[in-house]
């Protein structure tokens, strides 16, 4: 059966990768639409969020259509969340000294602490590399077919610490036990590249474009 | 735990991968997605290419270079060599490059480093900057930036260049030793872990790497995030799996 995955673009960041990734693991009768017209995110059986580059920049381009559609399809169908994507989804962010975000999940998002150091080596940021994710839920479809601690490409200076801790879907130690993957209903967020994480990264996409939650 | 990195660079030219590539099992070594799919089937964390074309003309053959790869190989892909406007990172960018690297044109412009990073953000912007020891023998060590691969002075210090550039935000540092590069006499460990020291920033150490124990004193010794080599690779003295479980076995954390 054919589906259609639209990339919302609001104008934030690399979304190419993203739709390279689709493109070369969706079936050929699939279509992918990087777009940011709300009736056709309204058309697409499931969403992709993506996003980079700072909180409030990526905050002033999500406009009332986009908002309004983000709010509706994160209800309705299966969502993936990627980066930025992940963490605009909170209550706020520390990022641009203070940023209100989309409020879908309640909870903050964190600077990573400068002072921190790891073996006795300042932590870098921002984070750049593979770190490992430990699954909370092996069983969640998503992980499907990823062994537990499996590395993903990160790249970020903030992460996000929901309130309500059982939609932990992942963590990641840097400096910090972080949360790199949110879950919730079908709702599906992670602060790594899946897209960038080679053969792992495109399972859970491959899984992503197969989930029906 | 974050794992070191281990990035292959690529010398490209007119479209084309230069500098003899040596894998028995690969049809066209001059073929950057051939060569990209290799490295990624070995475990390379990140690719660089590096466009060396000279003339004009041929200027866009990289980006249908990366396009290319970026359709098929899904690891990170920064792309250097002749990098000036903003408008040179926006198509290295769309064309699906993940981190666009600035070497010279950031010394002429650094203003040009700040607007590319508040544009597209921090994450994707890598200074590349080639430093050479000006300091003689028995003194305090010092080192110098250089500018068209490495043939003009600058006068500028490179600790403080360093430091200016992350102050700018550059995400990262490609750090070339010219002293050493080419020379497979290892890195310039006091340079690199003096710069490591002085940015917040990851370093990617380059330059001299001639054998695997070179790459584990980078790290080691070094302080870098990441070790960036070419002709160890390219020339299959040593495959990236041999360089990552010889780095695992001294115990550096690597992704294998």
């Amino acid at each position: 059966m054919s589906q259609r995955i639209a990339i919302i673009d609001y104008g934030m960041g690399n979304l190419h990768s993203v739709a390279k990734a689709i493109e070369h693991l969706m079936a050929p009768s699939d279509q992918v639409w990087v777009t940011n017209d709300a009736q056709l995110i309204q058309r697409a059986d499931r969403i992709i969020f993506p996003g980079q580059g700072a909180a409030r920049d990526c905050m002033l381009a999500i406009n009332k259509q986009v908002r309004e559609t983000v709010l509706m399809a994160v209800r309705e169908k299966p969502f993936l969340g990627i980066c930025m994507g992940l963490q605009v989804l909170l209550d706020h962010s520390a990022e641009n000294a203070g940023t209100d975000l989309l409020g879908v999940i309640s909870g903050q998002v964190q600077a990573f602490d400068k002072s921190q150091s790891i073996n006795g080596q300042t932590l870098k940021i921002p984070q750049m590399g593979w770190n490992q994710v430990q699954q909370q839920d092996t069983t969640h479809f998503l992980w499907k077919g990823i062994p537990n601690n499996s590395r993903f490409y990160f790249v970020h200076s903030y992460y996000v610490a929901p309130k309500n801790q059982s939609l932990i879907a992942g963590t990641t130690n840097y400096g910090i036990t972080f949360t790199s993957a949110l879950a919730y209903n079908n709702l599906f967020a992670v602060q790594f590249h899946p897209e960038k994480s080679a053969e792992l990264g495109l399972r859970l996409l491959k899984n992503f474009l197969h989930w029906n939650p | 735990m974050l794992a070191k990195r281990i990035i292959p660079c690529l010398d490209v030219d007119a479209g084309r991968v230069v500098k003899g590539i040596k894998f028995v099992d690969i049809r066209d070594a001059g073929d950057p997605v051939e060569v990209a799919r290799r490295y990624n089937t070995e475990g390379a964390d990140e690719i660089t290419f590096l466009d060396i074309t000279a003339s004009s003309d041929q200027r866009d053959t990289i980006v249908q270079v990366v396009e290319k790869v970026a359709g098929e190989v899904f690891i990170p892909l920064t792309v250097g060599g002749g990098i000036r406007k903003v408008e040179d990172v926006r198509k290295m960018l769309n064309a699906g490059a993940d981190k666009v690297a600035i070497n010279t044109a950031a010394v002429f412009n650094p203003e040009l480093v700040q607007e590319c990073s508040s544009r597209f953000g921090s994450q994707c912007i890598v200074v590349a900057i080639d430093a050479k020891q000006v300091s003689p023998p028995d003194t305090p060590s010092q080192w110098e930036i250089f500018t068209h691969g490495g043939r003009k002075a600058t006068g500028i210090d490179a600790i403080a260049w360093a430091t200016k550039m992350s102050e700018y935000g550059a995400g990262e540092i490609l750090l070339t030793s010219m002293d050493r590069d080419g020379t497979k006499r290892g890195f310039d460990l006091k340079l690199t872990r003096t710069i490591a020291q002085a940015v917040p920033i990851p370093i990617i150490a380059s330059g001299g790497v001639g054998t695997l124990q070179h790459l584990v004193d980078g790290i080691k010794l070094g302080l870098a995030d990441a070790v960036l080599a070419a002709s160890i690779f390219h020339f299959g003295e040593y495959s990236i799996a041999e360089a990552k479980r010889f780095m695992a076995e001294q115990d550096i954390e690597v992704r294998l």
